[in-house]
């Protein structure tokens, strides 16, 4: 294993990671503000790399234009998944585990209803324009999408942090973690706020689905995949915490890559073993959600 | 009251009983009678869950883990060692269930509500994966074919009679468990844990012991089907396992004992209906789900008990 190996797979990893990170940081979200555990996270994912696939394949639009599409379909959905269905079982005695039952029952609707719109066979998209090659730093060879990926996830991650910590509506999120009844007698609407939460996370699932595509292909299957790991993510990092997910994502994508190396077909097991190990030694994750700062 | 009570119980059972056991005498195919089967074992699957979820309030989603333990412990015994070697499969497959639960147990309790949830289905994960992986062991994606009991026992209907007697003696042990101050205590830890260590009574080995027990009946389950199906997959172990055992007994009634296994019954039922596992079979048990934890989150049973409570303004009895 010489110097330049061990870096191309680090990049790898870091690609892996960055898109765990879009999905599991909106679980994260949505769990730390809205105090809902959202199974079907990962269907969102794979709703955002059928959405880009139909912009691309049949409305001809560019890849970028199909992000945008992807989002906001993916957001939209995820809005409505919320205030259609989530909202009347807030409160419930035993909430957490039908909460889970209903979003279990969102992931079997969407991957069946994609199956019906898409049919089940592997659906693939083309890099955008200018990022199929790649370039060379240092005397590396580096695909300039896996780059592109990089640098765009350290964008999200950089911009969401602003936002939950600098802005108004951060500030307001995180009010909603801590306690709904006082932020609702200030004077703020709580049901829009959770159904806003909501869109943005799924939006942001959508949008690392996107991504993801051109790297794997697009399959009904993919979103269990995605939300397989981004639960061992939250599991590691701690749910709740964004800087718990960023940190599983980061360990979960290096441990993948550096693993595909070791023993590609052991693997997907190393995941689960990085999450036992954690569990073992800190059972509520790395970054142990507190009472006070829950985002 | 009580002899009142204690009769109808018994006539409950006889009549249970009796259904179950002459299916084979009125039965015009064997199509139907591995419907009974089914019908009987998933049954008592689903009530071996919901002492999680209904008695004390823990979602697991790795219950399909032990199913296939069950399951993988009668293949692989009766594929390396032959035939004979079904039965003391079946054992292995519950001794298995035990140790397993054990370790993973003492790994998973120690965290609550949908942390549990989660640590469920990521155990259940693991093991579907190492399954899955193993390819020359345990026969990966194919699973095992051609599992036929030994002896008397390769007779469909003497095999339908050995499950029977097993349901029975299980579904009668789960309920004595309910039953008994132990099924008191763990539903006073699913309506308020904090109290019952107040009270001194210890939480966390309570929840271990019925995490213990209900694997235990979910590995007999898998075993059991292992010999009406002749063949075992990797599917057994996989979460949508769990999640259809949840869907029964929500279906059913997770605040009744035998509101899970009415479930198990209407799904199956249902399943055979519409050309079981249809291509959308997922989609049309999601909207039921859907249905079911918006509109009768107490299930069927618990919903005809409401009609009956309204129709002679008896108050509601809820239990377990």
């Amino acid at each position: 294993m010489d110097l330049s190996f061990i870096i191309m797979q680090f990049l790898s990893g870091l690609t892996t990671a960055t898109l765990l990170f879009l999905v599991a940081s909106g679980l994260t979200l949505i769990f730390g503000v809205g105090n809902v555990f959202n199974f079907a996270h990962g269907s969102f994912y794979m709703i955002g790399a059928y959405l880009a696939f139909q912009a691309v394949s049949a409305w001809h639009t560019n890849f970028w234009a199909a992000i945008v599409v992807a989002a906001l379909g993916a957001g939209i959905l995820g809005m409505l998944a919320e205030a259609l269905f989530l909202r009347r079982i807030y409160g419930r005695a035993e909430e957490g585990g039908f909460q889970i039952l209903l979003t279990y029952s969102f992931i079997l609707v969407i991957d069946d209803l994609v199956k019906l719109v898409w049919g089940t066979e592997y659906k693939s998209l083309q890099r955008p324009p200018g990022f199929s090659g790649s370039i060379e730093i240092a005397g590396l060879t580096i695909p300039s999408y896996n780059v592109a990926i990089i640098v765009i996830g350290l964008i999200v991650v950089v911009l969401a942090w602003l936002i939950l910590t600098r802005t108004r509506s951060g500030r307001i999120a995180r009010a909603a973690a801590l306690d709904r009844e006082m932020l609702s007698s200030m004077g703020v609407n709580v049901p829009l706020t959770m159904t806003l939460v909501f869109g943005i996370a799924t939006a942001m699932g959508g949008f690392a689905g996107v991504l993801a595509a051109p790297l794997r292909s697009v399959t009904p299957g993919a979103g269990t995949e995605m939300i397989i790991d981004s639960l061992i993510v939250v599991v590691i990092g701690g749910m709740g915490n964004f800087w718990g997910a960023w940190l599983g994502a980061l360990i979960l994508g290096e441990v993948n890559a550096f693993g595909v190396a070791a023993a590609p077909e052991w693997a997907c097991l190393f995941n689960y073993l990085v999450m036992v190990l954690t569990l073992v030694f800190k059972p509520e994750g790395l970054f142990a959600p507190r009472r006070v700062r829950k985002v | 009251m009580e002899i009142m009570k204690s009769y109808s119980a018994a006539a409950f059972w006889v009549l249970f009983f009796v259904i179950f056991a002459v299916v084979p005498l009125v039965k015009t195919s064997d199509y139907q009678l591995m419907l009974a089967s089914h019908i009987l074992i998933w049954g008592m699957f689903a009530v071996a869950f919901n002492m999680l979820f209904g008695l004390t309030g823990m979602l697991s989603f790795g219950q399909g883990l032990y199913y296939g333990l069950g399951a993988y412990s009668v293949g692989m015994m009766v594929r390396y060692l032959g035939e004979g070697w079904f039965v003391p499969g079946i054992v292995v497959g519950l001794l298995a269930s035990i140790v397993l639960s054990v370790l993973i147990g003492l790994l998973i309790i120690r965290v609550s509500g949908v942390f549990f949830t989660v640590l469920t289905l990521a155990f259940g994960m693991l093991v579907w994966q190492i399954v899955f992986n193993c390819y020359q062991l345990t026969g990966g994606d194919d699973g095992i074919q051609g599992l036929i009991p030994p002896g008397i026992l390769s007779n469909r209907v003497v095999y339908y009679y050995f499950a029977l007697i097993l349901v029975l003696i299980s579904i009668w042990l789960l309920r004595r468990i309910v039953d008994s101050p132990t099924g008191l205590l763990l539903r006073c830890i699913r309506q308020n844990p904090e109290r019952v260590r107040f009270l001194g009574a210890r939480v966390k080995r309570n929840q271990l012991r019925i995490y213990m027990i209900s694997s235990f009946f979910a590995a007999l389950a898998g075993s059991l089907i292992a010999g009406v199906d002749n063949s075992i997959h990797p599917d057994m172990l996989y979460w949508t396992t769990s999640g259809e055992v949840i869907l029964m007994a929500v279906l059913g009634g997770i605040g009744r004992f035998f509101g899970p296994f009415i479930g198990a019954g209407v799904i199956l039922v249902i399943g055979e209906w519409v050309g079981a596992k249809t291509e959308y079979w997922s989609l049309i048990i999601g909207v039921v789900m859907i249905v079911m934890v918006l509109l009768l989150p107490r299930g069927l049973a618990g919903g005809f008990q409401l009609l009956k409570a309204r129709l002679t303004s008896a108050p509601v009895e809820s239990r377990g």
